[in-house]
C-alpha cells in the first residue's frame, strides 16, 4: 500500500495552498463577519480551473481526478469554510449528477459553463418537511404537453441565490413497490430565470456565513421536458448517489478546517505565554495536539480513500464508494468538531473572541456533521452495508 | 513569434538562509521554488503569448531536480521545457553557467530571450547580459515592463529612482525584476499535462560551439572566499549643497575617505 502522493498531486497541493492564503485567508474572517458571498473569490477560482477540477477537458474541464478536487476542498477550507463548501456543492452536487446522467445535450448544454466557473451550480432535495427522510419530498413537477411544472419549495440550499444552474428533486407521480404506494421522485435541472422560480429569505446562519443559503421557490416554474434528469423516476437514486460523491466534498471540507484550527493552535502555543513559558511546554496542551494530529491524520485517510475509490468508480462503475464516502464525512466531521472545540479551548478566552480564526473554524465545523447526510445517516449507511 | 526564458530552481530565502558549516548553502534544508525574477519573466513571456501567440519555451541548467521547476513553468502554460543536466557541468559560476545556457541557446531558435535579473541564491545579476554576450545580440536589463511593437522590443528599465524607455531589435534579451508583473497561478489541469510531459534533457554533448575549459567548476573563474546572508542596502545619504563646488568638495572627499581615489 502506497501512501506517496503523486507528482502532480504534490504540485496541486501546493498550487490550492498557496492560492488559499494568497487569495482565500485574506478575506476569511470579513467573509463571515459580512456574511458575504466571496464572488470576487470565486472568479480567481474560475480563472484557474478550481470550478471544475474533476471535469474531463472535452466539456471544458480540468480533467483531473477526484483526489485533486478533494484536495482543492481541503486547502480552501483550512482557511475558509465557505469557500470550501461553494466549490463542493457547484462540484460534486451540480456538475456531478449532470455528467452522470445527463444526455449528451444537457452535458454539452451546462457542463462548459459551470467546469469553466461561467456559471454557478446548486442542488435542490431537501425540504422543509423532508431532509435525511427524502421520501417526504412535497416538491411536484407535473408533464403538461412539453413542459415540466414545478410547485413547491426548497430549504438550505448551498449556493442558493448566486447559481445559475440548479439540480432540483421532485415528485413526479405514484408508484407501486413491495405492494405499497410509493412517491415517484424524478431529477430536473431548473435554470435562474425561469419564470415562477424564485427565492425565499436568506438563511442566517451559525457558520460558513459567507455561503449563500436560500429558499428556492416554484410557483407553476415551466422548464422543458428535456430537462429530466436522467430517467423519470430515477430521482431518488440519482440523489443519493450524487450525496455519495457529495460527501466526499464534506468530509474534505472538514477535515481542512480540522487542520487549519489544529495549524493555527500549533502557531498560537508556541506564542502564548502563562506562568512564564510558552503554553505549549505543558504537557496537557503538548498531549491535546499529538490528539488532534492523529485525528487529523487518521480523517485524512479516510478522506483520500474515498476520493481514491470514487476514481476507480470512474473507470469501473460496478464500483460502490458509498461506504467509504460516508465513514470518510462521519469521521471527518466528527474531528473537525472536535479538534476545533479543543482549539478553541488552547486558545482560552482569545479562542472565544471572534477575531481570533478558530472561533469561526469551531462554527463552521458543526454544519459539517448535519449537511449532505447527517452523522447518524452516515451510520445509517455503514452499518446497513455490514447487516445487508 | 519565439521566446526562450531561462529560469533557476533556487532555494526559498523566505524563511532565511541556511548554510552548511563550510559556508556553502545548505540547499536541502530549504525548499526549492523558481527564482521569483525568472518567474516574472516566464509571466511576461505568457503575457506575450496571450496577446500574440508566441510559443514559450523554458530552460534551466542544473540537477536533475530542476525539473520541477520546469513542470511548473509547464502548468503555468509554458509550451516546451529543456533540462541541461551534465555532471561536468556542476559548480558552474555565472562565466560558466552562461556559457553553458548560450551553447544550449544556440540550437534553438527565438526572438526573445528573458531572464530574470537575478537569482536570489546568488544576486549576481550576470548570467542574463552574459548570455547576451556569448550570443552576440543586444541585452536590456532590469525591465519593469516590457511590450513587443513589430519586430522590436520596447523595455521600461528600472534605476532607482526613475526608468529609461529602451527600444532594440529582436532578437534580443531581456532580463526581468520580479516587480514587472504578478505571476500568474499554475491551473489543476496545466500540473496534470506537465506531469505527462516529456522534458527534453541535454548533455555537455548537445552544447553548441564552446569549449569544456569554460565549463563546470573548472571552467568557473569565481572563487568563493564566504558566503553571507543578503545585506540590506543603507538608504543612502541625501545632502543638499550650497553650490556645484561645495558638491564635488563633498563627493571627492567621501571617494578619498573610501579609498576609491
Amino acid at each position: 500500500m502506497d501512501f506517496t502522493l503523486s507528482k502532480q498531486h504534490e504540485m496541486a497541493r501546493q498550487l490550492f495552498k498557496e492560492f488559499a492564503e494568497t487569495e482565500v485567508k485574506p478575506l476569511a474572517q470579513e467573509v463571515d463577519e459580512e456574511e458575504r458571498f466571496p464572488k470576487e473569490t470565486v472568479e480567481k477560482m474560475a480563472k484557474y480551473g478550481f470550478m471544475g477540477i474533476p471535469v474531463p477537458k472535452e466539456y471544458g474541464g480540468q480533467g483531473c481526478d477526484i483526489l485533486t478536487y478533494a484536495m482543492c476542498v481541503e486547502e480552501l477550507s483550512k482557511v475558509c469554510g465557505t469557500t470550501g463548501v461553494i466549490v463542493s456543492a457547484h462540484t460534486s452536487l451540480c456538475i456531478d449528477p449532470i455528467l452522470t446522467y445527463g444526455t449528451e445535450d444537457q452535458k454539452k448544454k451546462y457542463i462548459p459553463d459551470l467546469a469553466s466557473g461561467r456559471k454557478i451550480g446548486a442542488f435542490g432535495l431537501t425540504e422543509p418537511g423532508a431532509g435525511t427522510d427524502a421520501q417526504g419530498q412535497q416538491t411536484k413537477a407535473v408533464l403538461d404537453g412539453d413542459e415540466w411544472v414545478l410547485n413547491g419549495s426548497k430549504c438550505f440550499i448551498t449556493n442558493g441565490k448566486e447559481a445559475d444552474v440548479y439540480i432540483v428533486i421532485a415528485v413526479t407521480g405514484k408508484i407501486e413497490k413491495r405492494g405499497r404506494m410509493q412517491k415517484e421522485i424524478s431529477a430536473f435541472i431548473v435554470e435562474k430565470g425561469t419564470p415562477g422560480f424564485s427565492f425565499g429569505t436568506k438563511e442566517k446562519k451559525m457558520g460558513i456565513r459567507g455561503s449563500s443559503t436560500y429558499e428556492l421557490i416554484f410557483t407553476d416554474c415551466r422548464i422543458p421536458k428535456e430537462n429530466l434528469l436522467g430517467a423519470k423516476g430515477k430521482g431518488f437514486a440519482i440523489a443519493m448517489h450524487t450525496l455519495d460523491g457529495g460527501r466526499i466534498g464534506i468530509a474534505a471540507q472538514a477535515l481542512g478546517i480540522a487542520e487549519g484550527a489544529l495549524e493555527t493552535t500549533i502557531a498560537y502555543v508556541q506564542e502564548r505565554k502563562q506562568f512564564g513559558r510558552a503554553i505549549g511546554a505543558f504537557q496537557n496542551t503538548q498531549f491535546q495536539l499529538a490528539d488532534m494530529a492523529t485525528k487529523v491524520e487518521a480523517a485524512k485517510m479516510l478522506v483520500y480513500k474515498a476520493a481514491r475509490k470514487k476514481d476507480e468508480y470512474k473507470s469501473n462503475p460496478k464500483i460502490s464508494y458509498s461506504v467509504e464516502a460516508a465513514m470518510a464525512k462521519l469521521y471527518a466531521a466528527e474531528v473537525a468538531m472536535e479538534v476545533t472545540t479543543k482549539a478553541v479551548q488552547l486558545h482560552g478566552g482569545y479562542g472565544y473572541i471572534r477575531e481570533y480564526d478558530v472561533e469561526r473554524m469551531m462554527r463552521d465545523a458543526k454544519i459539517t456533521e448535519i449537511y449532505e447526510g447527517t452523522s447518524e445517516v452516515q451510520r445509517m449507511v455503514i452499518s446497513a452495508n455490514l447487516l445487508k | 513569434m519565439k521566446i526562450v526564458v531561462c529560469i533557476k530552481q533556487v532555494p526559498d530565502t523566505k524563511g532565511g538562509v541556511k548554510f552548511n558549516p563550510d559556508g556553502t548553502l545548505d540547499r536541502g534544508a530549504m525548499l526549492a521554488i523558481m527564482n521569483p525574477d525568472d518567474k516574472a519573466g516566464l509571466e511576461a513571456a505568457l503575457r506575450l503569448k496571450d496577446q500574440f501567440g508566441a510559443e514559450v519555451t523554458v530552460i534551466t541548467m542544473g540537477l536533475p531536480k530542476a525539473a520541477d521547476a520546469l513542470r511548473e513553468a509547464l502548468a503555468m502554460g509554458a509550451d516546451k521545457a529543456i533540462l541541461v543536466t551534465d555532471r561536468v557541468l556542476g559548480g558552474a559560476d555565472t562565466w560558466a553557467t552562461s556559457t553553458t545556457l548560450a551553447g544550449a541557446l544556440r540550437n534553438l531558435e527565438y526572438d526573445l530571450i528573458i531572464t530574470g535579473r537575478q537569482a536570489i541564491d546568488g544576486d549576481t545579476a550576470q548570467v542574463g547580459p552574459q548570455i547576451a554576450e556569448h550570443l552576440g545580440i543586444p541585452v536590456i536589463s532590469y525591465a519593469q515592463a516590457i511590450k513587443v511593437e513589430g519586430d522590436k522590443v520596447v523595455v521600461e528599465r528600472l534605476y532607482d529612482d526613475r526608468y529609461h524607455v529602451v527600444e532594440a531589435q529582436m532578437p534580443c534579451l531581456v532580463t526581468a525584476l520580479s516587480e514587472l508583473n504578478q505571476p500568474r497561478y499554475m491551473t489543476p489541469g496545466g500540473i496534470f499535462d506537465a506531469c505527462a510531459a516529456e522534458i527534453t534533457t541535454w548533455g555537455r554533448a548537445d552544447l553548441k560551439d564552446v569549449e569544456d575549459c569554460n565549463l563546470g567548476l573548472k571552467g568557473s573563474p569565481t572563487k568563493i572566499a564566504k558566503a553571507s546572508d543578503k545585506v540590506r542596502k543603507g538608504a543612502g545619504e541625501k545632502i543638499v549643497p550650497d553650490s556645484t563646488e561645495d558638491a564635488v568638495a563633498y563627493v571627492i572627499g567621501k571617494f578619498k575617505e573610501k579609498h576609491i581615489i
